[in-house]
């Protein structure tokens, strides 16, 4: 049993308001990402409610605070329901998500001024490069805190990520803390059937990085646990790499257990089903 | 004709590391990157004075741009530092978004720009990079003309918040204009006053159209010759008020045709004074190897070919 600032009770409730915030924010206008976002719920919800030291106001610039980039911006959901819950921008918000004149665009950005988004990310495998600058800012303005940068599985594809993490461990990034949402899909299929990743624990300790591996991610305590082990880890001369197994659709039985789920959205019927199997524990955001 | 006289030349680029190594003992938040080109990029001053503010990222140019972007977030002002061929083109998806889109303070510095670049040939040759970069929304595009107006505009980079592209070249060039020089991004610079023909010209063709208007004026033209040396924001004024006078213009650019200078004054033109115009840049093609200026006279950028260029528009201003 894992010692936390709020219950494990009280973090399975946000989940659970997160979960619903995500399937009626892509429900609402007909796009969006819900099978990542779910499967990251608990990891958000754990980062931002229990793991992160945040400043009250947000502050582009973040200092002396930790700080998360979103290098998979598509699952933006999950993204904009943790923000929002977290006190960054108003609840009732995200009814606008993805329509015509919203701060919450298809992808995060900064260009609307939205509370809690410090660059864009959508295009992948940028992400790590930011979060290595951001990183890198911090030692030199002599701040402790950390600096976060989640990724898919399938954006380790991409090319960029590598040479960030040659550049992180060679210039021992021990501020950093890497999250891989290691759930084996993509949006054609297996990533595995796409492009296979290889041993993965095994390439981040190959390009020196420090690798931790939960098997249970999302398991509040779990993933609690292995955040803990992370954040332990730093200080130590080398980047680290939490290699997160999740399950895409996490929570919604029907979208489980498939990448079909990654982009598309529920239908009203399937929203009721979603909606039913996690009840509203801290309020619904209203739609007007 | 003004009279314009050189005692030195020198390379651009050189300004750059002059007025890098100004600006970080100016503002101690500037910090500079490099993708493995640190002498090219005249960079060693900088790294001498300042070692812990430099970082070098290897040949990883896409790393490089998320790099400097992250760093802002932390207040830094970053330069990053390779070709304009590898500063533009090979990492366009990452200015567009972690940077342009991202409304990020960094400037990036990108050297051997153009045909001048020379020997290596058309894959380290990039004359489409003011097109990429002023078609970003948000992006100052700047090309200045001399070793002292790129040391002056690189101060004015960094004290000026928002994205700039800032592109230099690599050979030498004589340095004309004034070492003191007040660097306003987006104000052009006048460098004779005349009545019968405009010429704009950008970076390496600047000191051209200076050897071209004499040229014309031995012939009984009179040019009014502007240095623009910011492409964007345009200094729209300066060119709408100068083409009112003279009725036509040539623009001058070491680019290609399509994107350039040229085009961004085509587009002013068409809108506000339908005007007769001549390019003078490289034609919708790539480059090849060779000595700088034997390139730049084989695809017609240099004096002679401003001289043409103007005799060509003064017959269409007639015929109008």
């Amino acid at each position: 049993m894992v010692m936390t600032k709020h219950s494990i009770h009280n973090l399975e409730a946000i989940v659970k308001q997160v979960r619903r915030d995500i399937v009626r924010m892509v429900h609402g206008c007909q796009s969006g990402h819900p099978g990542g976002s779910l499967g990251c719920t608990e990891l958000l919800v754990c980062l931002y409610f229990e793991l992160m030291q945040r400043n009250d106001q947000f502050d582009l610039n973040g200092e002396g605070e930790d700080l998360f980039f979103l290098s998979n911006g598509h699952i933006s959901p999950v993204f904009y329901s943790v923000l929002a819950r977290a006190g960054y921008f108003p609840i009732d918000e995200l009814a606008t998500f993805r329509k015509l004149n919203s701060r919450l665009q298809g992808h995060p950005t900064t260009h609307e001024g939205l509370p809690g988004i410090r660059v864009a990310s959508g295009s992948l495998g940028q992400g790590l490069s930011v979060a290595i600058g951001a990183a890198q800012a911090k030692k030199l303005n002599k701040d402790k805190q950390l600096v976060y940068a989640l990724m898919g599985d399938g954006e380790l594809q991409e090319g960029q990520v590598w040479e960030a993490a040659m550049y992180a461990a060679h210039n021992k990034m021990d501020n950093l803390i890497g999250i891989v949402d290691y759930n084996g899909a993509q949006i054609d299929g297996a990533t595995n059937d796409v492009l296979s990743l290889g041993d993965l624990p095994r390439k981040w300790m190959a390009f020196g990085w420090k690798v931790i591996e939960i098997m249970r991610g999302n398991d509040i305590g779990s993933v609690i646990s292995g955040l803990r082990k992370a954040q332990a880890s730093t200080g130590a001369g080398q980047p680290v790499m939490l290699l997160l197994h999740t399950e895409m659709g996490n929570g919604v039985d029907f979208m489980m257990g498939s990448h079909k789920w990654h982009g598309i959205a529920p239908n009203d019927e399937q929203l009721r089903a979603a909606l039913r199997q996690n009840a509203e524990t801290l309020g619904d955001y209203i739609i007007s | 004709m003004k009279k314009y006289t050189y005692t030195e030349s020198k390379d651009t680029r050189s300004g750059f590391g002059a007025g890098l190594l100004e600006a970080g003992k100016e503002d101690e938040n500037v910090v500079a990157l490099c993708a493995d080109l640190i002498g090219s990029l005249k960079m060693n001053d900088f790294i001498k004075a300042f070692p812990e503010r430099f970082f070098q990222i290897g040949i990883a140019e896409a790393n490089m741009m998320g790099i400097a972007a992250g760093l802002t977030i932390g207040g830094k002002i970053p330069f990053t530092g390779t070709f304009a061929n590898f500063s533009t083109g090979r990492v366009y998806d990452q200015i567009r978004q972690s940077i342009a889109y991202s409304d990020k303070n960094v400037k990036i510095a990108a050297s051997h720009a153009g045909l001048t670049l020379g020997e290596d040939g058309a894959t380290h040759q990039i004359l489409e990079d003011i097109g990429l970069m002023k078609m970003l929304p948000g992006m100052t595009v700047i090309n200045p003309c001399d070793y002292n107006q790129t040391k002056a505009a690189t101060l004015a980079a960094a004290r000026h918040k928002g994205p700039v592209y800032l592109r230099f070249g690599r050979p030498v060039v004589p340095v004309f204009t004034p070492e003191d020089q007040q660097f306003v991004i987006g104000e052009a610079v006048m460098l004779n006053p005349g009545t019968a023909v405009t010429i704009l010209a950008t970076g390496h063709l600047v000191w051209e159209a200076i050897r071209a208007g004499e040229e014309l004026e031995t012939l009984g033209i009179d040019a009014e010759i502007i240095n623009i040396h910011t492409i964007k924001p345009l200094d729209e004024r300066a060119i709408l008020t100068s083409i009112a006078k003279t009725g036509c213009v040539v623009t001058a650019e070491e680019h290609n045709r399509i994107g350039g200078l040229g085009d961004s004054v085509a587009q002013l033109l068409a809108k506000q004074m339908p005007s007769p115009q001549e390019y003078v840049a490289v034609d919708d093609s790539f480059g090849e190897s060779g000595p700088p200026s034997a390139l730049m006279d084989k695809y017609g950028l240099n004096a002679e070919a401003i001289v043409a260029a103007a005799l060509r528009v003064l017959k269409r201003k007639v015929a109008t």
